[in-house]
């Protein structure tokens, strides 16, 4: 495997890693607060579908990723109001959610365009364009140094670099902030916020309209990046997201090493097809399936304990 | 005692002065029927200790909660500083000068000390700026009351006395002028009870007002000024303290005249029931929770297991009522029980005759959303008599047995349809206990048995647990009441860090010396 390879599984590194980041993000700004969100991958789907159809009625991605990101937002909003305003359970709603989502872009879809559930092809004006950081031509030719900032860190869509600009400013907000106080306290201890005359309701509403907000930066990266959107084409995204949340231990910075490590995963992928190690043979399935494989593992407790915010998953009811 | 009115509404002339702290006139609250405060009127004056006493349910929850924004009064004014003030939220309360140290604090674990004082009353967006200047005044708090608190601490780190310095620290940093304080005891050793006594002191001398809501007599006659007796949602009276005495105050909560001294006779003490020798616990995280204690107890006697809570008494209580395995040796009438193996189940300790009330009712004595009459039979569920055959229950056998249980332990209301989580505290721990005794047990494990229970519901339990003695029947008794285990007890071994730290016999012993035990401090209370 000589250099520019490895470049290349990098580089795909990044765009796999890149929607699983963002609703990975989003679910830790849910849960920090104490709202369980199963829901993610309901709200990238249909966020991606909306950016697709948008993107191509109108011809313009960014509004493609206004729409999307506002039908992400609305599927958030109607979690919040089945599970903060009126105490439901976080899960169910979630599920219903995915549901929604999964059933709801399929027939709109087909009553819109007509292909079977598909949104047509995206003409390439109507996709983001890669973005060349400054100097990455000139610096090409450097040895080492260049390729990895020419072809690894430059030319990808503004998608992923706000993905990788997120993760200081979401530790930054976490952890440094008077917001961030509060929404981790509310997932730990809502009457500890409550009593402190804070709103829990509005707190939780702020995490879960964030988590929309990635969410739906996350749908419309899968439909650009795709070009068009297809039945199911999250493909259990949310799901690995949230077993990447649970292995970054609700943590931003870990996040992201999950999120990489995924996406080296599936970006190794066909690097590894039919290469045969230690005179064993890799089943081409065996490395596909291998991060829904670490999934398992990861969520089956073999990674150490794993501590969520000890309010998750409850409904903040006043006391008494 | 002359000064008592039974009226309520007034008050006596000895009191008024002017611009009190808190003015309550006319506060009513009703919850659906239930008419939880009812024309209250009350004054609190300035750089006072104001005691508030009421059996449970009486309203005192209901009225502090009004004051701090929970709930909104049905009719009434509230006055703070002579002002007329409306408390709509929290906020509002804490803008009002009003701080608030919960029975179950309100804090985040994994939080440090300072992240806990800011929140909610942060300066900034930012959080550094807020948590500079909590730190540097949680150094002078610490300096002037005896408030001191290692601000990086984390909160499950630290102890419940610091846990409650915390609660208090964050009602300072809001800059409250009145302190409200619900049941601040109930978890602490005497010692830390004394020391938060001294915090209130300081506190009421630097002109703070301070509100004390407890059921504990003691630490009225203690600490307050003033008391103010509440019943039934009214408020009964309001007396100076120096002016009353604990037995006309506990008229005042209940009505009548109660007994706080347990009335029995010697105990007839027969053979050995129980022996319990070397028992050790290792907890899941492999501490020992148990380490190698030993007693016995009789026929005929009650002992009963003082020590501040999380000394190991749950632990023994756990695998004396078989769920829990230790090591060690435990003979029930010199045969040996099984510890770990698969007799150790609390099906089998039944069998055996060991009836058990557990510490917890919500959690290990009920289900409470079953009826009661389903209660009734949880543990004995397998016994011929309330199966027809393998397959089907006969329930209404279990039925007419819950009816007759209670109306003989006067359970109320005696409906066995009724959910258990509908019934008050008093009533539940009845329920359960009807349960256990009326099997008649060779040895009864009770913990706490009368924890959340009104004082006439705890006269008739303490009644009961003595009546089965002197039956012959041997008991333990867990509890954190120092007072309880004095008074039901004969004989007394104190735990501390799962380790037994002296035994007594209950007419040989006091209050100071047990504390002393419980506080892990031998050599003070041999002395």
């Amino acid at each position: 495997m000589d250099f520019m390879t490895l470049i290349a599984i990098f580089d795909s590194t990044l765009r796999y890693a890149t929607p699983l980041l963002l609703a990975c993000l989003a679910g830790l700004y849910s849960e920090r607060a104490g709202v369980v969100d199963i829901g993610l991958e309901g709200k990238m789907l249909g966020a991606a579908f909306v950016t697709g159809g948008v993107a191509y009625v109108t011809g313009s991605i960014w509004l493609g990723l206004l729409a999307g990101t506002a039908a992400s937002i609305a599927l958030s909003l109607i979690h919040g109001v089945a599970s903060i305003t009126y105490h439901g359970d976080q899960l169910i709603s979630g599920v219903a959610i995915n549901f929604l989502a999964a059933g709801l872009s399929i027939v709109i879809a087909s009553a819109w365009f007509g292909l079977g559930g598909r949104t047509p092809s995206l003409p390439p004006e109507a996709r983001f364009q890669n973005i060349n950081l400054p100097l990455a031509d000139t610096l090409q030719n450097v040895p080492i140094l260049g390729p990895i900032y020419s072809e690894l860190i430059s030319g990808h869509t503004i998608l992923v670099y706000v993905a990788l600009l997120a993760v200081p400013v979401t530790w930054a907000v976490l952890f440094r902030t008077r917001f961030g106080l509060r929404l981790r306290a509310a997932g730990e201890n809502p009457g500890a916020v409550d009593t402190a005359g804070v709103s829990v309701v509005r707190l939780r509403y702020y995490a879960i309209l964030i988590a929309g907000l990635l969410c739906g930066l996350a749908g419309a990266y899968l439909a650009d990046f795709a070009a068009n959107f297809v039945k199911d084409m999250t493909a259990g995204r949310g799901f690995i997201a949230l077993a990447a949340l649970i292995f970054a231990k609700w943590r931003p910075w870990q996040a992201m090493g999950t999120c990489l490590l995924f996406g080296f995963l599936s970006a190794a992928a066909p690097y590894l097809e039919n290469k045969s190690f230690m005179g064993i043979e890799v089943a081409s399935q065996f490395i596909d399936a291998l991060p829904y494989i670490l999934t398992v593992i990861i969520l089956a407790g073999f990674v150490g304990k794993a501590i969520p915010p000890r309010a998750g998953g409850q409904p903040y009811v006043k006391e008494q | 005692m002359a000064t008592a009115t039974e009226t309520g509404r007034q008050e006596t002339a000895a009191l008024a002065s002017p611009a009190p702290a808190i003015e309550l006139r006319g506060i009513s609250k009703a919850f659906g029927p239930v008419q939880a405060n009812k024309d209250i009127s009350i004054r609190v004056e300035k750089g006072t200790v104001h005691g508030i006493i009421g059996e449970n349910g009486a309203g005192k929850s209901t009225l502090m909660s009004i004051l701090y924004g929970f709930y909104k009064a049905d009719a009434g004014e509230i006055f703070i500083g002579g002002k007329e003030t409306l408390i709509p939220d929290s906020q509002a309360a804490i803008s009002a000068g009003i701080g608030m140290v919960f029975q179950h604090f309100k804090l985040v674990e994994n939080f440090t000390v300072l992240e806990n004082v800011v929140l909610g009353a942060e300066e900034g967006f930012r959080l550094t700026p807020s948590l500079r200047k909590a730190r540097k005044l949680l150094t002078e708090l610490a300096a002037e009351y005896e408030l001191n608190v290692d601000p990086d601490a984390l909160i499950e780190d630290l102890s419940v006395g610091h846990r409650q310095r915390v609660e208090i620290l964050k009602a300072l940093y809001r800059k409250a002028d009145i302190l409200i304080l619900d049941e601040p005891t109930g978890v602490l050793t005497p010692a830390e009870a004394d020391h938060l006594f001294r915090i209130l002191e300081g506190l009421r001398d630097a002109g703070k007002t301070i509100i004390l809501i407890t059921h504990k007599l003691r630490e009225i006659m203690d600490i307050t000024d003033t008391v103010s007796v509440m019943r039934r949602g009214e408020m009964t009276a309001t007396v100076k303290t120096s002016e009353t005495s604990p037995e006309h105050l506990a008229e005042l909560m209940v009505g009548r005249k109660v007994l706080l001294r347990v009335d029995k006779k010697p105990a007839q003490l027969g053979k050995e029931i129980l022996k319990v020798e070397n028992l050790r616990v290792v907890d899941e995280q492999g501490v020992e929770r148990l380490k190698g204690i030993g007693f016995n107890i009789r026929a005929g006697e009650i002992l009963g297991i003082a020590g501040v809570s999380g000394n190991g008494q749950s632990e023994l209580l756990e695998v004396l009522g078989g769920y829990a395995e230790a090591t060690g040796k435990v003979s029930l009438h010199g045969e040996e029980l099984d510890l770990s193996g698969a007799e150790s189940d609390a099906q089998s300790r039944r069998l055996k005759g060991i009836a058990h009330v557990p510490e917890d009712r919500h959690e290990e004595g009920l289900i409470l959303n079953f009826h009661a009459w389903e209660n009734m039979v949880f543990g004995y569920q397998n016994d011929p008599k309330y199966n027809k055959n393998k397959i089907l229950m006969d329930n209404k056998a279990i039925w007419d047995e819950t009816q007759a249980k209670m109306d003989r332990f006067d359970v109320r209301p005696p409906n066995p349809r009724l959910n258990a989580a509908n019934f008050s505290g008093g009533n539940q721990q009845k329920i359960v206990l009807a349960r256990e005794i009326e099997r008649n047990p060779e040895l009864l494990l009770i913990g706490q048995p009368t924890r959340g229970v009104d004082i006439g519901a705890i006269e008739f339990i303490h009644q009961q647990i003595v009546e089965l003695r002197d039956q012959g029947k041997a008991i333990l008794l867990v509890s954190v009441e120092l007072e309880e285990v004095l008074s039901l007890a004969d004989r007394i071994v104190v735990m501390f860090d799962g380790q037994i730290m002296g035994e007594r016999l209950s007419s040989e012993t006091d209050e100071r010396e047990l504390g002393m035990l419980m506080a892990g401090m031998k050599q003070g209370a041999d002395a």
